[in-house]
């Protein structure tokens, strides 16, 4: 029995509560992160911050934020990537408005003006459900685009139509433009990404997130236990839009740098965040990161695999690689439709009992 | 059970009335001109034949359905239209025929969720957990963990509702009813479906409640002979309308019931 409870017993609620019940996954959790604060800083290079550390930060938050909305409160959205150019917006017009502002305040400022943008297109969940939510949320995700791409004041009335993150700093270290050091940037997402996994953590477990499970799984219930229904969705869809703007922020702002709305926020987007949350699992801040994992850090592998290793040509790469990511979604979905968080899960049990069967 | 049936010395004041209600779906009447009283701490039970109306006067009490005429008093005053939320918030918890949980989530979960209107911290403590927001969680853990003894349900604390046989899911929603602290307890045929020991056990619940923490109970059942023992008054409805109402003995020997019981039946 290599991973197990014994001896680990809880004399009170709060032990009995806490986030990781065992002490070997405390000690993991500690471990990881100590590793990313204190050891990644000082070894990472151009390519891994790249093509490897930002977008698994970043897109981890937005499957953060989807899965709040979805996972915990179970409305679907397929506006992730409108809400994430309102993130990138905000953020732009930010920079440009405060230079002097500390970048963790523009994005989190970001995040909140996206939140608002959210309970507005939040408002048709209060009458229609799944399908048809969907629908409309996928509305939102056009006409944000479109809006971005139509009004000249939200890109500074620039000639390409783009917008372009000038430097701007943290406490006097510069996290956006091209100078920007790669422990700065990387350091900057994965301190915002840790608070908010830690605080999506706390809202998921407490008496918010349950009246959002609640509306979940069955919403006559929850209103009759005193959950308003008014009040648990759009809260899930202002907090979840939060996140997905913060991501949206740092996608432009500390990742691309320079970005325009069809191609960076498109649709593409939007699924892309769906799959994450569906693959690593609704319903579980593990699962948004597992899930993020797996479709960023797995093409990368492949693509260095078959033309780093095996030489082929890049196009041909490119497509195999959607080939076989699609088809894994697909098998996924069918032997583990609760995610790779669920996966995990059940070999943790499995690794409990070991070497008993039973 | 005789004193269960002695309505006089245990029960209070009259703690909800029903006035003349009267609520149809277009063309169906489902309820007409129905009045009856829940005095506080009795248990009281609403029968009737399917398709007699008891459950839209649970739906009408809860706020789901608004009565075309008629009034609801609750505690002395009279009820504008509400939303069930907030007859949920005046005190007014309630099961459903078919069970209503929330499946993906555990049984210390769906009972938490029952204590909804008595937390209050705000979402930025919530955010940050340690300080007022743990505080909460564990004081509303502890009542939780009481009616968790209470039922019996120690072993399944952390099982997710869904993967429970029908018996035990009764009983956790039985549970989070009661985790409300409620004054008023609607349940609507706790024990449809049940063996014989499960009825038994619900029906020691029901009246173990009642009695220790003096739980103010009005219940839907089928089965007429659990109903007189449990209950201290009873109202019969059929067709929508009233036939009867009060103390068992009484309604045991009202032609009308009898008449509608072993007359005509109206199962479908
Ligand atoms: N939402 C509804 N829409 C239409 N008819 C309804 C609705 N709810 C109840 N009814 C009708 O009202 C009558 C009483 O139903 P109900 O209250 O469920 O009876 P009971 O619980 O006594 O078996 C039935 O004829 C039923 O078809
Ligand atoms: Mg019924």
């Amino acid at each position: 029995m290599l991973y197990r409870e014994a001896g680990d017993f809880k004399t009170s609620y709060a032990a009995d509560q806490q986030t990781f019940p065992l002490k070997l996954d405390r000690w993991f959790v500690w471990g990881v992160l100590a590793f990313a604060f204190l050891v990644v800083p000082f070894f990472i290079n151009d390519y891994w911050e790249k093509s490897v550390l930002l977008p698994f930060l970043v897109w981890s938050m937005a499957a953060l934020g989807l899965n709040i909305l979805t996972g915990y409160c179970g409305q679907l959205s397929l506006g992730t990537g409108g809400f994430m150019a309102v993130g990138a917006y905000a953020s732009y017009k930010l920079m440009v408005a405060f230079p002097e502002l500390n970048m963790f305040v523009v994005v989190i400022t970001s995040g909140l003006i996206t939140a608002m943008v959210g309970i507005g297109f939040g408002l048709p969940s209060l009458r229609i459900k799944g399908f048809y939510l969907a629908v409309a949320t996928l509305a939102a995700q056009f006409f944000l685009v479109w809006l971005f791409n139509k009004v000249p004041w939200f890109y500074n009335y620039s000639a390409s139509g783009q917008i372009s993150a000038p430097e701007r700093t943290v406490f006097g270290v510069a996290v956006t433009g091209a100078a920007a050091p790669s422990w700065a940037t990387y350091l900057f997402c994965l301190v915002l990404v840790v608070v908010f996994a830690y605080v999506a953590r706390n809202l998921t477990r407490g008496r918010l997130g349950r009246s959002w499970m609640a509306i979940r799984d069955m919403d006559i219930a929850a209103e009759i236990i005193g959950v308003s229904p008014l009040k648990a969705k759009l809260s899930a869809f202002a907090i979840s839009s939060f996140y997905i703007g913060m991501s949206g922020a740092m996608l432009f702002a500390v990742y691309l740098g320079s970005a325009e709305p069809t191609e960076a926020f498109g649709i593409d987007k939007s699924f892309l965040v769906l799959f994450m949350v569906i693959v690593g699992g609704l319903g579980s801040i593990l699962g948004s990161f597992l899930g993020a994992a797996f479709l960023i850090l797995f093409p990368v592998l492949m693509k260095n695999i078959m033309v780093g290793g095996f030489g082929w040509p890049a196009d041909l790469a490119a497509h195999l690689e959607l080939v076989f990511i699609g088809g894994l979604i697909m098998l996924f979905l069918v032997v583990e439709p609760h995610g790779l968080a669920q996966f995990w899960r059940i070999t943790k049990e499995k690794l409990r009992l070991w070497p008993f069967p039973h | 059970m005789s004193e269960s049936n002695n309505n006089a010395g245990r029960t209070g004041e009259t703690l909800l009335e029903t006035k003349n209600i009267t609520l149809s779906f277009g063309g169906v009447k489902a309820l007409t001109d129905i009045s009856f009283d829940v005095k506080e701490g009795e248990i009281r039970a609403i029968i009737g034949p399917n398709g007699a109306g008891k459950s839209s006067m649970l739906n009408v009490i809860s706020g789901f359905y608004h009565p075309q005429q008629g009034e609801v008093w609750f505690r002395g005053e009279k009820r504008g239209p509400m939303k069930p939320y907030e007859v949920a918030r005046q005190g007014v918890a309630r099961t459903f025929q078919n069970i209503a949980l929330f499946k993906g989530m555990s049984t210390l979960d769906n009972l938490m969720t029952g204590r909804m209107t008595k937390m209050h911290t705000n979402i930025f403590w919530q955010a940050i957990w340690k300080g007022p927001a743990e505080r909460e969680e564990l004081e509303h853990r502890e009542r939780v963990e009481e009616i968790i003894d209470f039922l019996g349900i120690q072993s399944i604390r952390k099982t997710p509702v869904g993967r429970l046989p029908y018996g035990m899911q009764k009983r956790v929603e039985l549970g989070r009813a009661l985790a409300a602290d409620a004054k008023l307890l609607l349940l609507d045929e706790p024990m449809a479906g049940m063996n014989q020991e499960e009825k038994e056990d619900m029906c020691r619940f029901i009246l173990d409640m009642n009695d220790e923490f003096g739980t103010t109970i009005a219940l839907i059942e089928h089965d007429i002979g659990v109903v007189m023992d449990l209950s201290d008054r009873v109202v019969v409805l059929d067709y929508g309308c009233k036939l009867a109402d009060g103390v068992p003995d009484v309604v045991r020997n009202d032609q009308a019931v009898i008449d509608a019981y072993l007359g005509v039946s109206h199962e479908s």
